[in-house]
């Protein structure tokens, strides 16, 4: 793709993933017995709301490929003389010593930790919730529920203040140890999991002997892979996109992540007297979203099952 | 140790998830009493790692900033308790109120607005009438891969009068758009840049649960010679109603804790956006350009309180229609 770096996040992780794909068929919602006429008016009407959506992406792609004195002279939405996208990418990746590189180092860093984290205790979680009866499994759902219902950025603030009374602030770990959490994640695992593995499985598994971790990684992990994927992309987009939490956990730029590191470009870009590098803010901002768009395209299958099977269904 | 008021939020989704999820267990008689017995205590040790970090990630922080919001420290006399002075201080300040004002603005205005949207794109996905409707799904979906912060760096280029995308369509067409950088508009032109995040995520909620619904039952409606619209009204929303039950509180939630935005548009439009704008910024500011920590964990809890609130009201709303 664009950026070798960008490339090296779209290759590895969905390739990983997709070897789990021949063992379990995604659930497919039901199929159409009859097919309804299609209608140019509603899709001319929908494709409305597509442009809304793609525009923006199509204007960022475009100016990603103007200078900067270009960019201020010229129609935002069609290309300039001069294709400079390259020299763009080229420039962002080394401007101020590669510091762009190292915010996407980071941030990588966060999301397998962070992310990755997140995934697995949702899924040991959420399998116990699903297929155990223990005491006090009421109550930890009620306040796990209603955990959904506290703003997250209301407990920001409270969260630096107890982190930095215990020395994580500007740590790598006051990002990644709350991004650990993701109650949304662990509701999906619970209703995908009960859905999925068989009470009669479990018993078969016992029978034979074998302990509770065994029978949940080596027989129960391998079922749950759609919803593992669907919460594995959920909380890496919500661990990369992610921008409060480090905004405030995080003072020493080495240690940012790419959000917070381009809202710096850009506000040196602002303020009198700093470098004008608003083209390699708008090119930082293309080489950002390129890998996550990238997984949503290629694991569409998974997340769309997944959702669909555990998440909502009303 | 669990704070009160989440466990009454969604009491009906407590319910009705965690039967759905016993029934196959509770049915089940056990022939020998012992496994049973380890059984239950089997189920902690899976949920146990993920209840150790949210109680630090979750609980702590709640019950940090609960002790916080009782103290004061002064430059005289350090830190001492001052019982619900905070309170009464956070619930008499003109500049809380204003903030708490916007959102509610935005709330009321932007929700709806991206809800319905978001319902129309659904409805018309789902009704396979459309040419290349996994497309359209697709494309209607992807800002929601955007962060907050690209989203908003973009639109915020693209509001500009002077060299944006705003500046070259005046310059086009000879004429003056209203500027969405202007303390008039730029609680629009916020509202703007979330609704597309979020048209996309709100659209899959509801393309999820339409799926849900047996195609036969559309089919005995058509025999009976009801309409489309009349199939939308009588079958699809009805079955849409918990899933817009979600979108909704999860819509009003987001509005309550309005942040990233504001936050980053604020370096372009300083003039429009004050650092009191939103209840979480008016927070942030406190605590990191006042370091008031303890008035700024009072409006966080305050805050979350009159979102809970809502959220819950909001709710029983909704159930009522169940009639």
């Amino acid at each position: 793709m664009t950026a070798p770096t960008g490339t090296r996040t779209t290759g590895t992780r969905p390739a990983r993933l997709r070897t789990v794909r021949p063992r379990v068929a995604p659930l497919r919602p039901a199929g159409r017995t009859s097919k309804p006429r299609r209608s140019v008016l509603l899709t001319v009407l929908t494709g409305i709301v597509v442009l809304y959506s793609l525009v923006p992406l199509l204007w960022l792609v475009i100016n990603a490929t103007k200078t900067q004195p270009s960019l201020l002279s010229s129609f935002g939405l069609w290309f300039d003389g001069d294709f400079a996208l390259w020299d763009n990418i080229q420039r962002t990746l080394t401007y101020n010593d590669g510091i762009f590189v190292r915010w996407l180092s980071n941030t990588l860093f966060y999301v397998v930790l962070g992310a990755g984290g997140a995934t697995l205790l949702s899924a040991v979680g959420g399998y116990g919730l699903a297929k155990f009866n223990f005491p006090g499994k009421r109550g930890v759902f009620a306040v796990v529920i209603g955990a959904v219902a506290v703003p997250g950025t209301a407990l920001a603030v409270p969260t630096f203040l107890m982190f930095s009374q215990m020395g994580l602030t500007n740590t790598p770990w006051a990002v990644v140890i709350p991004s650990l959490i993701s109650p949304f994640g662990l509701y999906l695992m619970w209703t995908f999991a009960a859905e999925a593995i068989p009470d009669e499985l479990l018993e078969a598994a016992r029978l034979d002997g074998a302990g509770e971790f065994r029978i949940f990684f080596r027989v129960c992990l391998p079922l749950l892979a759609p919803g593992l994927v669907t919460v594995l992309l959920f909380t890496s987009v919500a661990t990369w996109n992610n921008y409060f939490l480090p905004l405030i956990m995080l003072k020493d730029p080495d240690w940012y992540p790419l959000t917070v590191g381009l809202n710096a470009w850009n506000a040196q870009a602002i303020t009198a007297g700093g470098d004008v590098v608003f083209n390699l803010v708008i090119t930082g901002s293309l080489l950002t979203i390129v890998p996550l768009i990238a997984a949503f395209l290629l694991l569409q299958r998974y997340w769309q099952s997944g959702l669909a099977a555990g998440g909502v269904k009303g | 140790m669990a704070p009160p008021q989440p466990a009454t939020v969604v009491p009906d989704v407590d319910e009705s998830a965690t039967l759905g999820a016993d029934k196959p267990e509770a049915r089940k008689t056990r022939k020998t009493e012992q496994p049973r017995r380890r059984r239950s205590w089997v189920g902690w040790r899976f949920v146990a790692p993920f209840l150790v970090v949210f109680a630090l990630v979750f609980l702590a922080p709640i019950v940090y900033s609960i002790y916080l919001s009782f103290f004061q420290n002064r430059l005289v006399g350090g830190n001492s308790f001052v019982g619900l002075d905070n309170y009464g201080e956070v619930l008499t300040d003109p500049q809380f109120w204003s903030s708490v004002g916007r959102v509610s603005l935005f709330l009321v205005v932007q929700v709806p607005v991206m809800l319905f949207l978001a319902l129309l794109v659904a409805l018309a996905v789902d009704s396979g009438r459309l040419y290349g409707r996994n497309f359209f799904r697709l494309a209607v979906f992807l800002p929601y891969a955007v962060p907050a912060v690209v989203a908003t760096l973009m639109w915020g280029f693209m509001y500009g009068t002077r060299f944006g995308l705003v500046g070259n369509i005046n310059e086009a067409f000879g004429i003056t758009l209203p500027d969405p950088l202007s303390p008039e508009w730029v609680l629009t032109a916020i509202g703007n840049i979330v609704t597309w995040e979020f048209i996309g995520y709100n659209m899959l909620i509801f393309y999820s649960a339409l799926q849900v619904i047996p195609r036969s039952l559309y089919e005995s409606a058509e025999i009976d010679g009801a309409s489309q619209l009349r199939i939308i009204t009588s079958i699809k929303l009805p079955a849409l109603r918990g899933a817009l039950m979600i979108a909704t509180i999860f819509s009003i939630i987001g509005s309550f804790q309005l942040f990233n935005e504001p936050a980053i548009l604020q370096k372009i439009a300083p003039n429009a956006i004050t650092t009191d704008f939103t209840p979480n910024l008016y927070a942030y500011t406190l605590s990191f350009s006042g370091q008031q920590y303890n008035n700024s964990a009072t409006v966080a809890i305050v805050m979350g309180v009159i979102t809970m609130i809502v959220a819950y009201l909001v709710q029983l709303r909704g159930m009522r229609k169940d009639g």
